[in-house]
């Protein structure tokens, strides 16, 4: 490995790490500020996961039905199960009008009325009034709303004249000794060359990290990259145990099978041909809450119940609809059983298991996407020129749970807030900080720990291990044994690490190199997930345990920091105060 | 697989990394399991094929559309087949 002082060094006003709608839309604003932008993303910039959000981007616009930015804020909060900080809420749901603008303006084809604004459609948890009638918020382009997004501006990045590094790997960040952040080592994944990128600013845009689960909706890029890395420079983790599960999944796979399977009259089967469902919720049914219908799924399979040769799932069954039902009203459905299963719902069972779909957790800012951490003057002191947006953050808008059509909203409202503030951290700091060899050092020593040569365990293997682990240890089913026994299993995991090795030490797209940092990235977040969870004694949005099936506002109505020296918890209040408008307080979340 | 052949898998193994869970298992599933024993033309349309925009590969793939391009439709079927028969 190159000497520190031997790497070739490139000088920016922005870096901005991973290239999905939060990455794009912050570097927008930049380069058309005429600022030297640099955006660094691991795979081609159309290939980011903002590509596979299908549902749309909510805004108060009233096109379809009457609409308020007060009622979206009040559902936000209420979705969020009291989590969720109300200034950022605020911020979120006001911003969401002028953020579609201008999406629409920069040329996002979103679908139309008759009267030629705007297509609104309703999702779950949308309201009108504060809780009364259905609201209809969501803005989409088709069913293919990232697509769109992504695409659009991605184009206008060319047209500023962002710089992108293509095929880069960002490996850490650098700091110097005050705690400044001075950019980032990353790895040029076709040459193998690594390159120092110095920045007056840093934004993490790295999205979620779903591969820390067997069975997961998330592309294989999603590792968690920027979270680990904020990790590594001493940050915490902020709300790391509460993560979105679908309840059906393609089984060892990940696919969601949407929920108009069973809206439609599907229901789900154990390995006896019981409909189960009916022991857990003889009312509701298989048309219970997602956790609910999750839970009971996985009771089943701990309770040797399960399909299958290792009785690993349940069936989902819809072929009793006959084929006319099942082949026009569950089309996506059908094609993905067809090419992944080779099978027709409409004559054979679906093998389903909970799939881990998206993060409400990540690394703390404020709402103007400014990282905070805990320091001498308070738990939320701003950490000097280094910012995160999209689902790698946690600002919180989400709270312990998220709506629909929220986060691709959360996305581009922060990602934009995230430009918005860098413009004037630059023009305070128009200077580059001066970065000595020392600062490099602990970021080079990570790339080179995976060039030791010899014998060691392979990365896939420990890497599926991981996934198996988290999904046994830190799924659907949290309780404080299995979660314990989780944590153990995990520090001996980690452990491990020390003693995987590569079998390949070429340069050229050495991909291998490449799951291996995944691979660290991926153990520090799945720490960080299951220490939160461990600890957090109650019930409340998508964490939900059997031990504990009640909110606790008393004692819980707080975020949870995880801090990787020491494998430490810290806590800070939730801002439960608005920007404008009064505090909602908590409510029972009942819908 | 000689050297050079290994050395282009590792390079295409990183062109189907997409934004797509659907994408990455198909894509890479066939790489590890059927693109040895495609000719020079046919690699050569799995090229093309990776340049495509992760949308319309996910329309081709799953079967919600057909490419223009009669070796592509060719090549779409074998990914297809690839997942459901190979280990």
């Amino acid at each position: 490995m190159a000497a520190a002082r031997s790497l070739p060094h490139r000088h920016f006003d922005a870096l901005i790490i991973g290239a999905g709608g939060a990455g794009l839309n912050a570097a927008l604003r930049l380069a058309a500020a005429d600022l030297r932008v640099a955006v660094v993303s691991k795979v081609f910039p159309t290939r980011s996961h903002t590509v596979a959000a299908q549902g749309g981007v909510n805004a108060a616009l009233a096109n379809a039905l009457p609409d308020n930015w007060h009622w979206h804020m009040f559902d936000t909060v209420k979705g969020s199960d009291y989590l969720g900080d109300q200034d950022a809420i605020e911020t979120m749901c006001r911003e969401a009008i002028p953020t579609v603008y201008e999406l629409e303006h920069a040329g996002v084809p979103f679908s139309r009325l008759d009267n030629g604004r705007i297509y609104q459609r309703a999702f779950g948890g949308q309201s009108q009034n504060f809780g009364g009638e259905q609201a209809a918020r969501t803005c989409a382009a088709a069913d293919r709303t990232g697509h769109a997004i992504l695409h659009t501006l991605y184009q206008q990045n060319l047209r500023a004249k962002t710089h992108f590094f293509d095929e880069h790997f960002a490996v850490d960040l650098i700091r110097d000794d005050e705690g400044v952040t001075l950019g980032a080592l990353v790895l040029d994944i076709e040459s193998g060359e690594p390159l120092i990128i110095e920045s007056k600013t840093t934004l993490l845009a790295t999205g979620g990290h779903g591969q820390v689960y067997r069975t997961s909706t998330n592309a294989f890029i999603n590792t968690g990259d920027g979270m680990a890395m904020a990790l590594r420079v001493g940050g915490p983790l902020q709300d790391m145990e509460f993560y979105q599960f679908h309840p059906t999944g393609v089984a060892g796979k990940g696919m969601l099978i949407t929920e108009a399977a069973r809206g439609e009259g599907g229901y789900l089967i154990n390995s006896e041909g019981e409909s189960f469902m009916e022991r857990y919720a003889p009312n509701a049914l298989d048309l219970a809450s997602r956790d609910v219908v999750s839970r009971s799924i996985v009771t089943e399979i701990r309770e040797g119940r399960g399909c299958g040769p290792n009785k690993d799932y349940v069936l989902l069954k819809v072929d009793h609809l006959g084929a006319d039902v099942v082949h026009q009203r569950l089309p996506g459905i059908t094609d993905i059983c067809r090419v992944f299963l080779g099978i027709d719902p409409a004559k054979a069972p679906m093998p389903v298991f909970p799939t881990a779909h998206y993060a409400m957790g990540g690394i703390p800012t404020d709402r103007h996407a400014r990282v905070v951490a805990p320091a001498r003057h308070g738990p939320e002191e701003v950490v000097p020129g280094l910012y995160a947006a999209g689902e790698c953050a946690c600002v919180s808008v989400h709270g312990a749970n998220r709506l629909g059509g929220n986060s691709l909203l959360d996305i581009l409202v922060f990602g934009r807030a995230a430009g918005t503030d860098i413009l004037s951290y630059v023009t305070e700091n128009p200077h580059h900080r001066s970065m000595r060899d020392a600062h490099l050092e602990p970021a080079i020593a990570r790339l080179a720990r995976w060039e030791r040569q010899g014998e060691g365990e392979r990365v896939a293997d420990v890497k599926a291990e991981l996934r198996r682990l988290m999904e046994d240890h830190c799924g659907v089913f949290r309780d404080q044994a299995t979660m314990a026994e989780g944590v153990e299993k995990l520090k001996a995991l980690r452990e491990r690490i020390e003693g995987v090795r590569l079998r390949d030490h070429s340069q050229t797209f050495n991909t291998a190199r490449i799951e291996a940092l995944e691979l660290d990235n991926l153990v520090d977040v799945g720490m960080a997930t299951l220490m939160s969870a461990l600890h957090r004694d109650e019930s409340r949005g998508a964490h939900s345990r059997v031990d504990y099936p009640q909110r606790d506002d008393e004692r819980w109505m707080k975020h949870s920091l995880y801090l990787r020296e020491d494998d430490r918890m810290d806590y800070k209040p939730v801002r439960t105060k608005p920007l404008t408008v009064d505090s909602f307080p908590p409510k029972p979340r009942v819908y | 697989m000689n050297d050079r052949d290994a050395r282009e898998i590792k390079r295409l193994q990183w062109q189907c990394r997409r934004g797509m869970l659907e994408l990455d298992l198909l894509l890479n599933h066939f790489l590890q399991h059927g693109y040895a024993e495609l000719d020079s033309d046919a690699r050569q349309a799995f090229e093309r094929l990776l340049g495509m925009q992760d949308q319309i590969l996910q329309d081709w793939l799953i079967g919600q559309a057909i490419p223009a391009d009669a070796e592509l439709t060719a090549l779409i079927a074998r990914i297809r087949a690839a997942i459901r028969t190979a280990p």
